[in-house]
């Protein structure tokens, strides 16, 4: 890997941050297999060079952006954040990346656009996981417009200083630190802005369980198991359970875009 | 002829060496844990690797009448065995979700079985186990008689569906290895259910 230069940044918790092995070893990412360790093992085969992001819809400047030129305007940080699992476990990840807004003012969001969708790539032969039906691929991910323009919501491209480990979603992957990690959708070819909320892969798999928000909130359990609390993986045998906070503790950056919104309705 | 040779072969081997063996994989387990083997999450990788050795003994208890009457194959005299074991593992992996897992945060607890299916139907398998364990000496046979003893017994195809729809209710999606385990108890029971009704027809 290359090492990569990134400023720190105001938003970086002061958390510990998990291991690179722990990061890099323990991946749902249902493109290369179901267990946790699938990715590590399959992943490698991925070609991420060359690579660009097409960005259509209700844009300015529509078409395809190679992936070295969005990186030659864009500002890298580090972004130390809590990343919280739907299934009940929580990690720290130094990410290394920018904000999702940086590039969608690039790309000239037109006043229509309420919300942004994502796909990751579809590969079958880099991606065996894809031949399996689990989910009805493309991976898909969206934001409302204002989730999508929040300076937490970055798209990252690196982590513990190093380019993106392909297991963790390389080249680029979208990171929303308060939702559920399924939010943040990994190796991203498409972004298209849109007038109408987006289909999301759960949600279309599993609307009752999984809603297009996913903000992280202990108060709203998933139908079939509390998510009052999780366990920092790497923490030992013994560690206490940690009690999980309402937007993945972004509470105080992110709680007015949900103003006036009963998030057990908008789960 | 062959299933003659199968029997004879393990009519000198004591029960003891089933006990045995069916605790290599707990040595196997601890190990792992011990050397770091498991992986990035170990209490997820353990209490995963316990419930699933429970449920593949009891795929083994529930295998064995099949096979004899239709390979010849007796296993019979190993069936206690297996069962305990399976009881036994299902007792590591509660204790594991209880202690490592939810580490005994009660009111986790107490709404998790309440509330979530598959926790309720892990638990109600759990529970129908215990009067299978406690009946599974030869005392208890004979206090019970036969009869009754098998019919209290039956209760292990209940334990085996619960076991199995645990498992398939907690994951994400439809993995195959859940739907196999599933598949398999219900193609063991249907077994059963097949023979019974061509006997009785």
């Amino acid at each position: 890997f290359a090492r990569v230069e990134a400023r720190p940044s105001r938003f970086s918790t002061d958390e510990k941050p998990n291991t690179f092995e722990e990061i890099s070893n323990y991946n749902n990412f249902y493109e290369f297999g179901l267990d946790k360790a699938d990715p590590a093992r399959h992943a490698g085969a991925l070609t991420v060079d060359p690579w660009s992001v097409e960005i259509a819809g209700l844009v300015e400047r529509p078409g395809s952006y190679p992936l070295d030129d969005i990186l030659k305007s864009v500002t890298l940080e580090e972004r130390i954040y809590r990343l919280r699992c739907v299934e009940g476990w929580s990690m720290v990840v130094p990410w290394i990346g920018f904000e999702l807004r940086e590039l969608l003012e690039r790309a000239g969001v037109r006043p229509a656009a309420k919300f942004v969708a994502f796909e990751t790539l579809v590969r079958p032969e880099e991606m065996p996981g894809v031949r399996s039906r689990i989910l009805d691929w493309p991976y898909r991910e969206g934001l409302r417009l204002d989730e999508a323009m929040h300076p937490l919501t970055i798209l990252a491209t690196g982590l513990y200083g190093e380019e993106m480990p392909k297991q963790n979603g390389a080249p680029i992957r979208l990171v929303v630190p308060w939702k559920y990690g399924f939010k943040s959708i990994k190796s991203i070819v498409r972004i298209s802005l849109v007038e109408t909320m987006p289909a999301t892969s759960w949600n279309m798999q599993n609307p009752r369980e999984y809603g297009f928000y996913s903000n992280v909130n202990p108060a709203v359990d998933h139908p079939r198991w509390s998510q009052a609390s999780e366990r920092r993986i790497g923490s030992g045998f013994f560690a206490p359970r940690i009690e999980t906070r309402l937007f993945n503790g972004y509470e105080e950056e992110v709680a007015h875009l949900y103003a006036g919104q009963d998030l057990k309705v908008d789960f | 002829m062959i299933a003659q040779r199968i029997n004879g072969v393990l009519r000198p081997v004591p029960t003891g060496f089933v006990y045995a063996a069916g605790l290599v994989p707990l040595a196997l387990l601890v190990w792992q844990a011990a050397t770091g083997g498991l992986g990035v999450d170990p209490v997820k990788a353990i209490e995963h690797r316990l419930g699933e050795l429970a449920l593949q003994f009891l795929v083994g208890v529930l295998a064995i009448s099949p096979l004899r009457w239709w390979t010849g194959v007796n296993l019979i005299r190993f069936r206690r065995a297996i069962g305990l074991l399976s009881f036994f593992y299902v007792c590591l992996h509660l204790s594991v979700w209880l202690a490592l897992d939810l580490q005994f945060r009660w009111a986790e607890i107490g709404a998790d079985i309440a509330k979530r299916p598959y926790i309720t139907l892990g638990m109600l398998a759990f529970v129908a186990m215990i009067p299978l364990a406690v009946t599974s000496t030869n005392g208890a046979i004979r206090r019970m008689g036969a009869s009754a003893w098998t019919r209290l017994h039956r209760l292990t195809y209940l334990v085996a569906v619960l076991g199995a729809l645990h498992f398939l209710l907690l994951v994400k999606a439809w993995p195959p290895e859940p739907i196999i385990y599933l598949g398999c108890v219900l193609f063991l029971l249907g077994l059963r259910a097949f023979r019974a009704l061509r006997r009785g027809g």
